[in-house]
């Protein structure tokens, strides 16, 4: 850190996280001044509640975006979870952290299920995780049926609501920050997160170097099942409901943060401090407009309008540049070409 | 490749871009929220109700939700409607926060998940909102008051009754529901079959299928289409869902099932109207939902008021509805359910 020189100081005070970040507070304050209600620790304990599941799942999906992978199934394997865990509850007498544990286990079947089609089979990840996103829910809706399951202790539904404090920040927040620790840490200050890097940019090229491709992959479609798994588990006490549907259209959502925070969907570029910033971004854009009474519908459009921009304006900016400097090369080339006939 | 390629100061300018367009957005909201700050300052003091339908953009719902408006208005209360785009369990949980943050006086909704809800509307409560169930229920613990339309039982009676009058008391049926979480829907099946199995009137009524259109047209459609593939004896369908009904017709009406299978269930007259006309469906039922939300308002309003805590034997004013009592487990009844067919679908508009 001390070392930085002033050019890399000024990259990290403007490159794509920080201005993420920028943007998030900008939106923080605008609400508090403008929309009624924001500026409050109740919003600070929704909020964030809210954005648990999303955040959480976010993790280890930047890390597989980034090798250039896709989860979509990740959804479905949370309301897996939150079956399984419903009927396990109900039916075979095991005290509940024996039952959470087992649930956590769904996650790892799933991912490793994903994770062999795709590295041993060498399938797309899109289309693996497109089938096993309707299969896991169909899977849910085989174990817990149109049964709910709601019988679950309340102590532990109030435990996952309970703030810290007057802070109204979610106690949980403290379990989410050490699952966003270990993923930082796993992509940006170890061997394997460097060579997902290489990995999202060539695979060829990341094997030649020394990555175990089909290991990294298989290992980072577990991690997705077993966070996934986790947010069944949180979203099954949140709700004290165990059912098929928990979670749903949670991919989609995953997936517009990850991108927003500045993950490319072509693979090898994101840092996970811009994935956090890209999450609370769209959570509190969405609160805060709900607050401000946008209608449902406008506020997908707005959200959607924001995503396709994130990922859009990039290359739009990039060709407009291009264009500009192939403009520029050709009016030098003509003014050269016209002095050369004036001097001859 | 070069297209993809960006330079540090061309990401720059796009997340410039990026923050314009959200200052942007946030002026809008700045501006929705000056027009009802605006309204709010001039009714100062007036109590608030929030409706929370389980899905917005719902035809059947919409009735709720303007007879409700209409309700709020008589009891001066100022009303706003708050709702997913899709029906799924944990999707109302941001909006009954958002209505206990604004310091809602009441919050009336209809449940995708009887507990899902509960921890959020315990909240609600705690801060001083009275909880109105309508449509579909929620676990009693986390409501005042329940407002059903009609008795439960009854409306998965009436759409047997009818069922068994197409098809002549005897043959295959199946259901096409909505969701497979869906409460009231569950509990009418639920009673359908008991039915089924105690009634000696039905003894030769089987039900074969029991599917789930999600209340989207397509799956439905689809659904419908693949009832009537599988079991090419199927003798009739009842779909206790606006939405499931209404793609169903839509489906019989241009297949060669037209006239040979029967059609029935909870439908709105409006959607119903031409399948009614042109011989796909006999006859199906409903209620006037608008009266639904309608009482919900009064209800709101008598438990604010204190007249009311949605106890056994209270009884409240609910306008043009005239007197209401409030049953067991604080459960209201509108109405009972009124058969739609030829000869006076043409009386309703909704």
């Amino acid at each position: 850190m001390a070392t930085a020189t002033r050019s890399q100081w000024i990259r990290r005070i403007s490159g794509h996280d920080a201005v993420i970040f920028y943007i998030l507070i900008s939106v923080i304050v605008i609400s508090m001044v403008s929309v009624n209600y924001f500026a409050s620790t109740l919003t600070v304990g929704f909020l964030l509640i809210q954005v648990v599941p999303v955040l959480l799942i976010a993790m280890p999906m930047a890390l597989v975006i980034i090798s250039g992978e896709i989860d979509l199934s990740v959804a479905s394997t949370a309301g897996l979870t939150s079956a399984v865990m419903g009927v396990l509850w109900r039916d075979s007498g095991l005290d509940i952290g024996t039952v959470m544990a087992l649930s956590l286990l769904i996650g790892v079947l799933c991912g490793a299920f994903n994770g062999f089609l795709i590295t041993t089979l060498g399938l797309p990840s899109l289309a693996v995780t497109i089938g096993t996103l309707a299969l896991y829910r169909g899977l849910a809706l085989v174990v817990i049926g149109d049964q709910k399951v709601a019988s679950f202790p309340k102590e532990l539904t109030s435990f996952v609501l309970s703030k810290i404090g007057n802070t109204g920040i979610p106690v949980i927040m403290i379990f989410v920050l050490v699952v966003i620790a270990f993923f930082a840490v796993l992509l940006h200050f170890t061997p394997f997160g460097r060579g997902l890097y290489a990995l999202g940019y060539s695979p060829q090229a990341a094997t030649f170097v020394g990555v175990r491709v089909g290991h990294a992959k298989f290992w980072l479609f577990v991690a997705t099942g077993v966070v996934s798994s986790m947010v069944g588990v949180f979203l099954t006490l949140r709700l004290a409901s165990a059912g098929p549907d928990n979670g749903t259209g949670l991919e989609l959502t995953v997936i517009a943060a990850v991108l927003l925070g500045g993950v490319s969907i072509f693979g090898g570029k994101g840092n996970i401090l811009g994935v956090v910033g890209g999450v609370l971004l769209i959570g509190t854009l969405t609160y805060a407009l709900r607050l401000a009474k946008v209608p449902e519908t406008a506020l997908i459009i707005v959200t959607g309008g924001l995503l396709v921009l994130s990922v859009v304006a990039p290359s739009l900016i990039a060709w407009g540049r291009e264009r500009i400097r192939l403009r520029r090369v050709h009016q030098n080339f003509q003014r050269q070409g016209a002095s050369g006939a004036n001097s001859a | 490749m070069k297209l993809f390629s960006t330079s540090g100061r061309g990401r720059r300018v796009g997340t410039f871009a990026a923050v314009a367009t959200v200052v942007a957005l946030a002026a809008t909201g700045c501006a929705t929220t000056g027009n009802g700050g605006g309204g709010e300052a001039g009714g100062d003091g007036t109590s608030t109700i929030a409706f929370l339908p389980k899905q917005l953009n719902n035809p059947y719902t919409d009735v709720v939700l303007g007879g409700g408006e209409d309700g709020a208005k008589e009891i001066g209360y100022d009303s706003q409607v708050l709702g997913p785009l899709e029906a799924s369990a944990s999707a109302q949980i941001p909006f009954i926060e958002q209505a206990t943050q604004e310091g809602t006086n009441v919050i009336v909704i209809a449940a995708n998940d009887p507990d899902a809800v509960g921890p959020a509307l315990q909240t609600a409560r705690e801060a001083g909102a009275k909880i109105v169930a309508f449509d579909s229920d929620t676990n009693p613990d986390y409501r005042d008051i329940f407002i059903s339309q009609v008795v439960a039982k009854d409306v998965a009676l009436i759409q047997l009754e009818i069922i068994s009058e197409q098809i002549g008391g005897s043959g295959d049926i199946a259901i096409l529901s909505a969701t497979a979480t869906a409460t009231n829907q569950n509990e009418w099946i639920k009673f359908m079959e008991e039915e089924l199995e105690s009634n000696p009137d039905y003894a030769d009524i089987h039900l074969v299928a029991k599917v789930y259109g999600d209340d989207d047209a397509d799956k439905s459609f689809q659904e419908t289409q693949g009832l009537l593939s599988s079991y090419p004896d199927l003798a009739g369908i009842i779909s206790p869902t606006t939405v499931g009904i209404a793609a169903a017709a839509k489906y019989i009406s241009t297949s060669d099932y037209k006239g040979k299978v029967a059609l029935t269930g909870l439908g709105l007259p409006n959607e119903m109207r031409e399948f009614v006309k042109d011989g796909t469906v006999q006859e199906f039922a409903l209620w006037d939902p608008a009266q639904l939300g309608y009482v919900a308002a009064f209800a709101g309003k008598a438990l604010v008021d204190g007249t009311i805590t949605g106890a056994e034997g209270d009884t409240f004013d609910a306008g043009e509805m005239g007197e209401i009592t409030v049953g067991a487990n604080g459960v209201a009844i509108v109405g009972p359910p009124t058969r739609f067919n030829a000869e006076n679908i043409d009386d309703y508009d909704f």
